[in-house]
């Protein structure tokens, strides 16, 4: 235990120039680390991949003079140097199914094929929005199961299947919960927010046309309940609060903090972004939640694929649930299924409108109802329940060497969270992240959340063994160790990677967002 | 479990480090009426891979699949062919198990990518700028109206009619909440455009006019016009795009002097998948409003050694940084989405993307000609690309695709489905004819069309 690694590397074998050596290559390769060039240096406007008829340019035409006249400036490749050029590109960056990925908050877990597979089949795949809905009876129905087990599983009566992801779901919570007071008449102004909270949740207010006050935190890390009651007025619409929260602590007082919401005529939001790590334990609905988003993407295993497509439904109160976002789903008497849409005029009810074109993600809603079959009720459980046990360990097994500020408030959910205190010789957090690259891990989220100083955030999810677990401990404590005792090398990692580390400031300041030439 | 490593030695071993004797000593700061005493009520147990398949594989039996039959269908959503080599790479792990690459030096891959999708985009739309994508085309066009608001700081919006209606009610439904006033109208029922009446709406107030290209009845129109009254006015012109293939044959946006162009980018590698994930698309034609724009920006720049390399930039606009004062809420985008848009989008290349597109027309043509001779049925558009309205002689739309497909063929959309409670477009249908189409198809829906208006009163 806590030995460097296995692979025998060791600080001292950096060079002395700190540059990674070896001689120089022609082609700037490193053997199988392989350099790509652009597209646009590569392409040919002449080559095309896909055969298709020639274009007649006498052919007749009914585009009403509008013909294009200039070239649009793309340009093409033959099939096989597409999948060349996008297969060595994919091989510079890092996914789950390479290594340990404990991006805290983020819920990077295994990703199941048989999800993948079950998306694909034709008639989930190859079926069109709009088609008449005794044609799609089927995608109608994936709707109702995956929105039955989410309600099951939240104890919420009702859900809203429409938003496309994690912060579009909160804006459908927050817009349920503007038309609610608006119902009544209630003009409220302002939401509360913990200091604490992801920032999508003040940008996800303030989008929906309210004014947003921070509530601080404890020293603990919980919500100030003392603070938060004090605010409570006839002015606040309503609360966003992340359960488990961003210090990877459950908020044990969620209960009396929604009464006295609910008591001063307010709704109450949960940020479900950390759902994964009670799901089947705990059911937000016995706290007083009203609305919460539940990202499909962490909790029920869809692949974040490099920046989404996410996933966000939102499960409401019964106090909520009139206002949902059109379209949805009810099943008739004789067993169909059909949309509620504008024109249902009757049973659309005070909805507050259309946030998206369709009807949602759906080809994430097959992804998560398959995750959701293959575990069952028991198995999510387990998922909870080791995510969370995975955590802990993670905790207990670095506290002595990283500042854990939350760690004596008691166990933390499924993340742990550390502070850079105590490092030396001006290294940072970042540079800890990045000599985790160098290690072969994706570094812990940094930096997040705010009340933390040098935040890290590292979250395992249930997917990882405990052998995997273990030698991610051992690399970290060493990387830790080289902070704390200033190890200087440490401040130009990541050595290993396919790039040192970018320009970022050089990259805003004179911003080059394509290709020119 | 098969997708859970811990064994139960290696459950007791970790929590003796803990110092914890059971796993719910983990979960003590749950409160004692929120706890349950064993799995959720109500669901089943977990399942094997077969059985889930099962279970998966009877939902999509239910649905009349697209490529299975006659498929006209558009309005938002088109089918497109998407080559095999696409779904190869987008089922790469590096790809589909990344997140957004907030550690650049091990995303380069998803970083280029990004870089080379963005300029495409900006180049099909004849834009400066393009961001990393948004949700789909009609969370875009809000996100385009937002942003008018914020450069003019104007509050009010000109609608036209003849915008996806379902684009119209997202604004419509966020206008509601942030206090802007959105001026929005029916599509008239003419061959041509309104844009006279559109222009004329258009006042010193506004912000900006939201203009579709090809519009929802499928209709193209020279947009220059108006972008001249707009900015006569001080606004801008937001031009909505739900068909990138249109643009591989007709004039861009950018050309005709839209200020923001956004759009659906879901015709090229990502199929129709009921409505989503889809792609939203977003661009600005001149740079100078680029700090302004919502959602990820990728952009170039150089590593310690001087190596070319991509980073997200220009977050200070962004919800992480800015918290409540951020250009939008917004934070995943369609990352994978994009991915599948780029591949297509450099298996096609300039001339490829040209090609697609005037095959899309030719069939479109065929099919107008042969429908109009249909008894009772007349094509409203002077111009289009490969979407079209027809007329039905005062038959209901709406039952004559259900009767359609009930007959085994996918006709279109009808309008009465899009404007529900309008008489005056109760009769109208959408065609659209991609190069999925085959001739046949295209016999099989006039002889079906003929029959089925027969038979329906």
């Amino acid at each position: 235990m806590n030995a460097p690694n296995t692979s025998g590397w060791k600080p001292e074998m950096i060079p002395a120039d700190g540059m990674h050596s070896g001689p120089a290559t022609v082609t700037g390769n490193r053997g199988l680390m392989l350099e790509e060039p652009l597209l646009f240096e590569i392409g040919r406007a002449d080559v095309t991949g896909v055969d298709l008829p020639a274009v007649d340019a006498n052919a007749p035409n009914r585009l009403g003079g509008l013909a294009r006249s200039e070239a649009i400036g793309l340009v093409g490749l033959t099939e096989p140097e597409t999948v060349r050029h996008y297969t060595r590109l994919s091989r510079q960056n890092y996914g789950i199914d390479l290594g340990f990925f404990p991006l805290g908050s983020c819920t990077m877990k295994h990703n199941p094929r048989l999800n993948e597979k079950m998306a694909r089949l034709p008639g989930f795949a190859d079926i069109h929005p709009l088609a008449p809905q005794n044609a799609v009876q089927g995608a109608l129905e994936v709707i109702h199961q995956l929105g039955h087990w989410l309600c099951t599983l939240t104890g919420m009566p009702a859900v809203a299947m429409s938003p496309k992801a994690g912060a579009h779901g909160e804006l459908c919570g927050i817009l349920a919960i503007r038309a609610a007071h608006e119902a009544r008449g209630d003009a409220r102004e302002v939401v509360l927010v913990p200091e604490s909270a992801h920032g999508t949740n003040p940008a996800t207010a303030a989008f929906a046309g309210y004014r947003v006050e921070d509530i601080p935190a404890t020293p603990e890390g919980r919500v100030d309940v003392a603070a938060l009651k004090a605010r409570l007025g006839p002015d606040v619409a309503g609360v966003m609060i992340t359960n488990p929260n961003t210090c990877g602590l459950f908020e044990k007082d969620f209960r009396e903090i929604a009464d006295a919401v609910h008591e001063a005529g307010g709704y109450v939001y949960c940020d479900g972004a950390n759902f994964n790590a009670i799901v089947g334990k705990v059911r937000p609905g016995d706290l007083g939640v009203d609305a919460m988003h539940i990202n499909l993407h962490k909790t029920f295993s869809t692949p974040h694929g490099g920046g989404g497509p996410g996933s966000g439904p939102v499960v409401l109160s019964e106090a909520l649930a009139p206002f949902a976002p059109l379209p949805f789903i009810r099943q008739g008497d004789s067993g169909e299924f059909y949309l509620v849409e504008e024109e249902n005029r009757e049973e659309r009810g005070p909805s507050f409108g259309r946030m998206t074109a369709f009807h949602g993600q759906m080809g994430m809603f097959t992804r998560a109802l398959t995750y959701m079959l293959s575990h069952g009720a028991d198995g999510l459980k387990q998922v909870a329940e080791d995510a969370v046990l995975n955590a802990n360990y993670i905790l207990r097994s670095m506290e002595d060497i990283l500042h854990a500020p939350f760690g004596a408030s008691g166990p933390c959910m499924h993340e742990a969270l550390f502070g850079d205190r105590d490092f030396a010789g001006g290294l940072s957090t970042l540079d800890v992240a990045k000599g985790l690259i160098d290690e072969g891990y994706h570094p812990m989220t940094v930096y997040f959340p705010l009340v933390v100083h040098g935040a890290m955030l590292v979250e395992p999810t249930e997917t990882e063994s405990k052998a995997a677990i273990d030698q991610f401990i051992a690399a970290f404590r060493s990387v830790v160790e080289r902070a704390l005792a200033g190890d200087d090398a440490l401040k130009q990692a990541p050595y290993y990677a396919p790039r040192r580390r970018l320009d970022e400031t050089g990259a805003a300041r004179k911003p080059k967002l394509a290709f020119e030439g | 479990m098969r997708y859970l490593p811990l064994t139960d030695t290696d459950r007791q071993a970790m929590l003796a480090k803990i110092g914890a004797s059971t796993i719910d000593d983990l979960f003590v700061d749950v409160p004692e009426i929120a706890r349950l005493d064993g799995p959720i009520h109500g669901l089943p147990m977990h399942a094997s891979e077969m059985a889930v398949e099962r279970h998966m594989k009877a939902l999509a039996a239910k649905n009349l699949v697209a490529g299975e039959v006659p498929f006209f269908l558009g309005a938002g959503a088109y089918r497109h062919h998407v080559p095999a080599s696409v779904d190869t790479i987008i089922q790469r792990g590096e790809f589909l198990t990344a997140y957004t690459p907030y550690q650049p030096e091990i995303a380069q891959g998803t970083l280029q990518m990004l870089f080379e999708f963005q300029t495409q985009v900006a180049r099909l739309y004849g834009c400066a700028v393009a961001n990393a994508s948004l949700y789909d085309g009609s969370t875009a066009c809000w996100e385009a109206v937002a942003m008018a608001t914020r450069v003019t700081r104007r509050k009010r919006a000109v609608l036209s009619g003849a915008l996806h209606p379902h684009y119209a009610q997202v604004v419509k439904t966020m206008a509601h909440f942030t206090g802007d006033t959105i001026a929005d109208a029916l599509p008239a029922i003419t061959p041509e455009p309104d844009l006279a009446g559109l222009m004329a709406r258009i006042d010193e107030d506004t912000a900006c006019v939201v203009v579709q290209y090809p519009d929802i009845l499928g209709r193209i129109a020279d947009l220059a016009p108006v972008a001249e009254a707009a900015h006569a006015k001080g606004a801008l012109l937001v031009v909505v795009n739900t068909e990138p293939v249109a643009l591989g044959a007709c004039r861009s946006p950018g050309e005709m002097g839209a200020d923001i162009v956004v759009g659906e980018g879901q015709s090229l590698g990502v199929g129709l998948q009921f409505g989503g994930p889809y792609l939203g698309l977003f661009a600005v034609r001149d740079a100078k409003h680029v700090r302004q724009m919502p959602g990820r920006l990728c952009g170039e720049t150089v590593d310690a050694e001087g190596k070319r390399g991509f980073v997200l930039t220009l977050s200070t606009r962004e919800q992480h940084i800015r918290r409540e004062k951020a250009t939008s809420n917004i934070c995943t985008n369609s990352g994978l989405c994009a991915l599948a848009f780029t591949v297509h989008m450099t298996l096609l290349g300039e001339r490829g993307l040209r090609e697609l597109a005037a095959e899309n027309h030719r069939l479109a043509c065929l099919a107008a000609d042969r429908l109009a001779k249909v008894p009772g049925v007349e094509v409203l558009n002077t111009a289009f690309f490969n979407e079209f309205t027809l007329m039905l002689g005062g038959k209901p739309a709406r039952e004559i695709i259900r009767d359609l497909a009930d007959r085994g063929v996918l006709g279109g959309v009808s309008l009465g489905r899009l404007y529900p409670g309008v008489a005056a477009l109760e009769h109208a249908l959408l065609v659209a004819v991609t190069e999925t189409a085959t001739e046949e198809d295209i016999e099989r829906l006039a002889q079906e069309l003929e029959a089925s208006i027969k038979e329906t009163v």
